[in-house]
């Protein structure tokens, strides 16, 4: 048993339902009590769908418990494919249903329904999650749907370079964006246009905008591109062994990544590199000028950004891909990385240690909540949940991955991959903060009347909130640490957005020489200290 | 008043029967009340013990963290806790002292039952027993079902008052007790008035403190402020407590039916009743009068969901002029619902149960002006062209009372203004 407030992934069942709701074509039966209805909202508020997902719930109750749900689950099936003439049937139990047993996979098997080609989802809904749930779901579809063109073993891989023979433009599939991912939408588009741009076509896209015939056209590209490891990652591996299809899986997030991701697909596909992907002298590629990122953030009034402490959580892709553009491209210090999927936790436990850090795996948003407290960064790049936490604290705070919501999806065209994803990712980062010389502005008008200690005219929300109540044992008057009144006033001095920094800095400081008291002289030393 | 409410009672009649329906739900478990209950009693603490579903239910039923540290949480059952029952009561007992430790300020901590604690038979009434000895004086443990294979939405709440009820102490003073969840001030409201009315003492349950609960005994006239307590008003009654009917007060004739039956259980004169609550009645038609403008006339699908749907569509017909497609309602409770139901047109088309897709097949045919459904189905409707409202809305907002009438309306008014005044040609 585990204790949860708040959790980051829901269940697996409403990973498959984020493939079938992504699709189109799939009907999804679910074996489940009503409660489990509230899924829909997922779809059709938060990420503001216009019609409802195709899945039909069998609504047992505790009624039928008696011995004739498995009678239900068939007259809902039965239903289901009358009404909606799916092209691919998934069919799976909810927690509830997987503990009665009815084997609805089984029932549905038996049920005559031709050549209609039927998924049995197996999902543990008491070991694992939304995303396993989806990738799963998303790999077992396609695996179904394939098994008529599966290359008899031994037989030789295909050439990935057979575009050339064969005279044709090379061509890749994009796997992974589904609904309720971040972005994808977007993402997608600007990922096409990228790759047209390289003479790259698009063969498949799926699961999003996907049918079942489009899946069974998957193995007729030359490369997969790994977009979504969490839910396209089971998948690709398994095109890799059974199709020898080769696979792109650098996630181009960020321009380091872009012009990684760009180099490493042509390499898979034997494509020249093309001039402005080869490095110039200074190591800066041509390329990297079609977005606004490298410039803006070489330009002066970037010069405030540096060494901005960030605070990075959210699914392994996006948290990985958010600390390398902050420590590299925007010149962030990352002061934490951590992320919830259990699945991904090699990579981004190896994502830290470049950083010198030491990632922070954790479903438990409180966890989370007092790590950002503790490295008291000046940003934070996360989740929902962040974004609160973050407000608590009174630190800015950015959204960068899942779980979202709906003002996650917004109307305007705003990806996270490629150049124009980096133009995004550099806004939405960047206007939490104080821009260029208004934080200057704001330490030399402190005490004008007017200017309310706190108040930052663009940042609607206001003050920040109080100091956070105490999170961990060892605050100061728990050691017998004191400011005296006068390191008090000193203290205030200090402009309020470094202020929460400057204590804690200065009460390790006091911890560590054992200081009882804390007066000017000491926050002084503490500054001389830490700014070595 | 006796004897209208006979006449009335007499003219269900005029109702067809209701459509009985069975087939996929859209309706929220009775765990989604505890968004609204936590709020009621800030002591108290909801510990769902459940799957990983329940705990995604009432986050994303109660919009993605409203509360960065809430009074309810989930102890979500793993597979450890399936393969053998008394570890998972271990577990529970670990959980929960972990909890205490945390949150000092609870008093009352709610063991929530959900589907897979049913299934497996974990038994809730046990645990909190034993907790209760663990937690001697510092705590009191309870339990309820808000499992969606035995309970919709707001039978949360229902279930949520009985496991309160043993707990109240018994008394034969006469006094007034409304059951139902109120927004404070609106509850401050109704008690001042019925002060006005000269009935003295009126308690509520459940009370804004889980520890200050109401007595209750042969003196007890209960008055229920929502209609989905079948489960309250039974265990109440057997506690002694006399049921006053009444319809709902929803809607400034609803509301004043609701007080005036109240006030004549206590003895009070009509023409006391009517000096206090007339010129509110007054007051209270002015100010719907503007929202009756916009609603007179258009039509009213209302899907299953809360419970509310049969006053609801009451105070809509009656007091704002709409004209009824299909009133849909998850279960119908015929006693609690008396009252209401005489005050229905004539004709009007019940169901009970849902067969979604049937019902949307219905609404598509109809073209309803406006459907009052849940969360899940709201948007597709309005990309149907359809108006909607959600339910759910309705058990947060004040909207109970003579003086809230007009706010409730306004409530239904919206979208329909709303969609008047878009324009993108
Ligand atoms: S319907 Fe049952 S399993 Fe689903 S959320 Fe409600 S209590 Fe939990
Ligand atoms: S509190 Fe804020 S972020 Fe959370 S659900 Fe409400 S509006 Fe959205």
């Amino acid at each position: 048993m585990e204790l949860t407030l708040w959790t980051y992934e829901g269940p697996p069942h409403v990973g498959a339902m984020r493939i079938a709701a992504s699709m189109e074509g799939v009907h999804y039966v679910l074996h489940a009590p009503q409660g489990d209805t509230y899924a829909d909202l997922l779809f059709t508020m938060i990420e503001r769908r216009d019609r409802r997902p195709p899945v039909t719930y069998t609504t047992f109750q505790a009624r039928d418990l008696g011995g004739d749900t498995a009678e239900l689950v068939k007259r809902s099936i039965a239903d289901a494919v009358e009404r909606f003439q799916p092209e691919a049937l998934l069919v799976g139990e909810s927690c509830t249903a997987e503990l009665i047993q009815d084997q609805p996979g089984a029932l549905a098997a038996g049920m005559g329904f031709g050549d209609l080609p039927i998924v049995n989802l197996e999902l543990p809904a008491y070991s694992k999650k939304e995303n396993w749930g989806a990738a799963e779901t998303f790999y077992q579809l396609v695996r179904n749907l394939l098994k008529p063109q599966l290359p008899a073993p031994g037989s030789p891989k295909p050439d990935p370079a057979r575009w050339r023979s064969e005279g044709r433009r090379p061509r890749v599939n994009l796997l992974g964006p589904s609904l309720l991912g971040f972005r994808c939408r977007d993402d997608v588009r600007e990922i096409t246009q990228l790759l047209a741009s390289y003479g790259m076509d698009v063969a498949v896209v799926a699961p999003l905008g996907a049918r079942p015939s489009d899946l069974m056209r998957i193995p007729t590209a030359d490369a997969n591109v790994c977009l979504y490891p969490e839910v396209a990652g089971t998948l690709c591996s398994w095109l890799e062994r059974q199709f020898g299809m080769v696979c792109a899986r650098t996630v181009p997030i960020g321009i380091g990544a872009t012009v990684a991701f760009l180099r490493e697909l042509h390499g898979l596909l034997e494509l020249e590199l093309p001039a402005e992907l080869q490095p110039g002298a200074d190591g800066v590629c041509e390329a990297e000028r079609r977005s606004r990122l490298p410039w803006y953030s070489r330009s002066v009034d970037s010069t405030y950004l540096t060494g901005k402490r960030v605070f990075v959580f959210g699914d392994a892709t996006h948290a990985i891909a958010a600390a390398r553009i902050a420590s590299r491209e925007l010149g962030f210090e990352v002061v934490g990385l951590g992320t919830y999927s259990r699945e991904l936790a090699r990579e981004v436990r190896a994502a830290a240690q470049e950083l010198g850090l030491e990632a922070l795996i954790s479903d438990d948003y409180l966890t989370v909540e007092a790590a950002i407290a503790e490295a008291a960064p000046e940003l934070v790049l996360g989740t929902q949940m962040e974004r609160h936490s973050a407000k608590r604290l009174g630190i800015p705070c950015a959204v960068i991955s899942t779980p979202l919501h709906v003002q996650d999806v917004p109307a305007r065209y705003a990806p996270q991959m490629g150049w124009e994803g980096a133009n995004v990712i550099f806004d939405s980062w960047v206007h939490p903060l104080m821009m260029g010389l208004e934080e200057h502005l704001i330490g030399m008008f402190r005490h004008d009347f007017e200017f309310v200690d706190g108040h930052r005219s663009h940042l609607g929300d206001g003050a920040p909130a109080a100091p956070a109540p105490a999170i961990s044992a060892d605050t100061p008057v728990a050691l017998g640490l004191q400011w005296s009144a006068e390191g008090e006033a000193e203290l205030a001095k200090i402009p309020f957005f470094v202020r929460g920094k400057v204590r804690k800095n200065t009460e390790a400081f006091a911890r560590e020489r054992g200081l009882a008291v804390i007066d000017s002289e000491a926050l002084y030393e503490a500054k001389a200290h830490f700014s070595r | 008043m006796a004897s209208s409410i006979a006449t009335r009672a007499s003219a269900e009649t005029d109702l067809p029967p209701p459509l009985k329906e069975s087939g996929q739900r859209e309706v929220f478990c009775g765990l989604t009340s505890i968004v609204w209950l936590h709020r009621r009693m800030p002591d108290a603490f909801f510990l769902v013990v459940g799957s990983r579903t329940c705990a995604h239910l009432i986050q994303s039923a109660a919009g993605v963290m409203i509360f960065a540290e809430p009074r309810f949480g989930t102890a979500i059952l793993g597979e450890r806790d399936l393969a053998g029952l008394a570890d998972a009561n271990e577990e529970l007992d670990r959980l929960v002292a972990q909890l205490l430790e945390r949150r000092p300020e609870i008093r009352t901590l709610f063991l929530v039952g959900s589907c897979p604690s049913e299934v497996i038979k974990l038994d809730l009434a046990k645990a909190a027993e034993r907790l209760n000895q663990q937690h001697a004086g510092r705590v009191m443990v309870l339990n309820y079902s808000g499992s969606g294979i035995e309970t919709t939405f707001t039978q949360g709440e229902d279930g949520a008052l009985q496991a309160l009820i043993p707990l109240m102490p018994s008394s034969d003073q006469v006094q007034l007790l409304i059951a139902g969840t109120l927004a404070d001030a609106v509850e401050d409201r109704l008690i001042g008035l019925f002060h006005k009315l000269g009935i003295e003492r009126v308690a509520s349950l459940p009370p804004r403190r889980s520890t200050e609960l109401p007595a209750v005994g042969p003196g007890t006239k209960l008055l229920l402020a929502q209609p989905f307590l079948s489960g309250t008003a039974r265990a109440l009654i057997d506690r002694g407590a006399e049921l006053i009917r009444a319809p709902y007060p929803f809607g400034v004739e609803g509301s004043r039916d609701w007080m005036a039956a109240a006030a004549s259980a206590f003895g009070v004169a009509p023409a006391r009743v009517a000096e206090v609550l007339d010129p509110l009645v007054e007051r209270g038609q002015r100010a719907l009068a503007p929202m009756r403008e916009t609603l007179a006339g258009k039509r009213l699908f209302l899907l299953p969901d809360s419970q509310l749907e049969i006053p609801l569509a009451r105070f809509l017909s009656r007091e704002c002029g709409m004209e009824l497609v299909e009133v849909g309602t998850p279960y119908l409770d015929r006693q609690l619902m008396a009252e209401e139901l005489a005050l229905l047109p004539s004709g009007t088309q019940l169901s009970e149960g849902q067969h979604v897709e049937n019902q949307l097949q219905r609404v598509r045919q109809q073209r309803p002006d406006l459907v009052v459904c849940g969360l899940g189905l709201a948007n597709p409707l309005e990309a149907e062209g359809m108006a909607t409202k959600w339910s759910i809305e309705l058990v947060f907002s004040p909207i109970h009372g003579i003086d809230q009438a007009a706010d409730l309306a306004e409530l239904f008014a919206r979208p329909l203004r709303r969609r008047h005044a878009l324009s993108f040609a």
